[in-house]
């Protein structure tokens, strides 16, 4: 039990790492997603291959190859050192997941009803309108749930970032168990669980979201 | 120093291939893995009795929502250290191991969503055939519950193929470590981080557009609106 108690402590040192990159990365992911899932829909062809190439490249490597590719390449592309790996965490986590996010986007957006696009045009409304009064309050419903289970993805991809030496909670397990090997079975399930209790408010939230999209919905 | 070199771009390839056989028979061994261990999953949340259920479910959702590199972490370090049970396995077994593991609860929800697709009708018709418990399965509910789930499996193996790199941090000589030691041996890592970039775009990027294919002609054929996009 004591055992259990210093190692928590340890570990909570970690925490605002790990959930400052987990908000910072959510954020940053929902944003890319709106905006490439809705310029996927564009009418013009060069702007929607375009973000389809972004959306392909992202989805079709790994997250871990593009976090120390964007933690090689980002200083030397642009000659800069950006001084933390922090953001390096964040724009790796943000652009991986705002790549998969877009379809989910994209996927609502097609999934409303071609009468309400036509309603829309029939009223006369200008394309910004119809997407922000009619379509978006439609679509918005249905990506509730997937943008949970995404974020609980975004949270067990936080865990790489200690592989680019930010000290993150799984950073500090690590240095606990080179001191200690013979703990390494309950560091690592203290560990296991500290993500877990971070994950169950997003589990929750997650079926709250299957809820709302649920209600009121024929078919 | 620090900058791209087409010269070393070339001559890393070689290098890091040597490594793919690794990753993709990780990838293989641990989707096998997964699709027997997603089995045992579904049928310990067909029991009865609300108890179990509540448990499994739990176990299942502890696993799905924890990361994959720290259950790798635990499978290698740390499962020797416990008495009794413990052994010390390979960075490819323990990786095979916490992968499928880890995938197997995803399979399971997959299996069941398959089983569950199958309409109520068919089970009565079944019982009111009086078809024996295995007849049952073999005949009505499986043939129909297995295809739709086909391609959602397919997802799930290119989802574990990008995944498996993570091993690299266990020591698995997979393309990814191959990289790195390349990297390290020649100063800059950029070039060799590319081509494993390169590797997963190419075999990943066609493998889905397949399984797309596929889904297509299957809802065609089942015509059933349930797709169900995958969780990564």
């Amino acid at each position: 039990m004591q055992d259990i108690l210093s190692i928590s402590q340890e570990l909570s040192r970690g925490l605002f790492v790990t959930i400052s990159i987990l908000i910072a990365s959510s954020l940053f992911a929902y944003l890319m997603g709106f905006i490439s899932g809705l310029l996927r829909l564009s009418k013009h062809t060069v702007i929607r291959k375009f973000t389809g190439l972004y959306i392909e490249l992202f989805r079709g490597t790994s997250l871990i190859v593009q976090l120390f590719w964007l933690y090689y390449a980002i200083p030397m592309l642009f000659g800069i050192n950006l001084g933390s790996n922090w953001i390096i965490g964040v724009i790796a986590i943000g652009l991986n997941y705002g790549a998969y996010l877009s379809e989910v986007v994209r996927g609502s957006v097609e999934a409303v009803d071609d009468g309400q696009t036509e309603a829309a045009i029939a009223l006369n409304l200008s394309s910004f309108q119809k997407m922000r009064y009619i379509i978006l309050p439609q679509a918005v419903r249905m990506m509730l749930p997937e943008f949970g289970n995404y974020t609980i993805q975004m949270l067990k991809g936080t865990a790489l970032v200690s592989l680019i030496s930010l000290n993150d909670i799984l950073y500090y397990g690590n240095i606990l168990r080179s001191s200690n090997l013979s703990q390494a079975p309950l560091i690592y399930l203290v560990i296991l669980i500290f993500y877990f209790v971070l994950a169950l408010p997003l589990i929750f939230l997650t079926r709250k979201a299957e809820d709302i999209s649920k209600k009121g919905v024929a078919n | 120093m620090n900058y791209w070199s087409f010269e070393r771009f070339f001559e890393a390839w070689p290098y890091i291939l040597k490594g793919l056989h690794i990753t993709v028979g990780v990838t293989i061994s641990a989707f096998l893995f997964a699709l027997f261990f997603g089995l045992v999953w579904t049928f310990l949340r067909r029991i009865p009795e609300r108890h179990i259920n509540w448990i499994v479910t739990w176990v299942m959702e502890f696993i799905r929502s924890t990361p994959p590199l720290v259950q790798l972490f635990f499978i290698y370090y740390a499962w020797p250290e416990i008495p009794i049970v413990g052994v010390t396995l390979s960075p490819f077994a323990s990786a095979v191991v916490g992968f499928g593991i880890h995938f197997s609860t995803y399979i399971g929800e997959i299996y069941r969503s398959g089983i569950e697709s199958v309409e109520n009708g068919q089970w009565e018709a079944a019982t009111a055939l009086n078809f024996s418990l295995l007849d049952k399965w073999r005949l009505i509910i499986l043939p129909q519950a297995f295809p739709p789930t086909i391609p959602m499996l397919g997802n799930y193996f290119i989802i574990m193929f990008k995944e498996v790199p993570l091993a690299s941090t266990i020591g698995l000589t997979g393309i990814l470590h191959m990289a790195n030691s390349f990297g390290s041996e020649h100063f800059n890592l950029i070039e060799a981080l590319t081509i494993v970039g390169i590797i997963f775009l190419v075999l990943s990027y066609p493998s889905a557009r397949l399984i797309k294919k596929l889904e297509v002609k299957l809802n065609t054929r089942f015509d059933k609106n349930r797709v169900i996009e995958p969780i990564e």
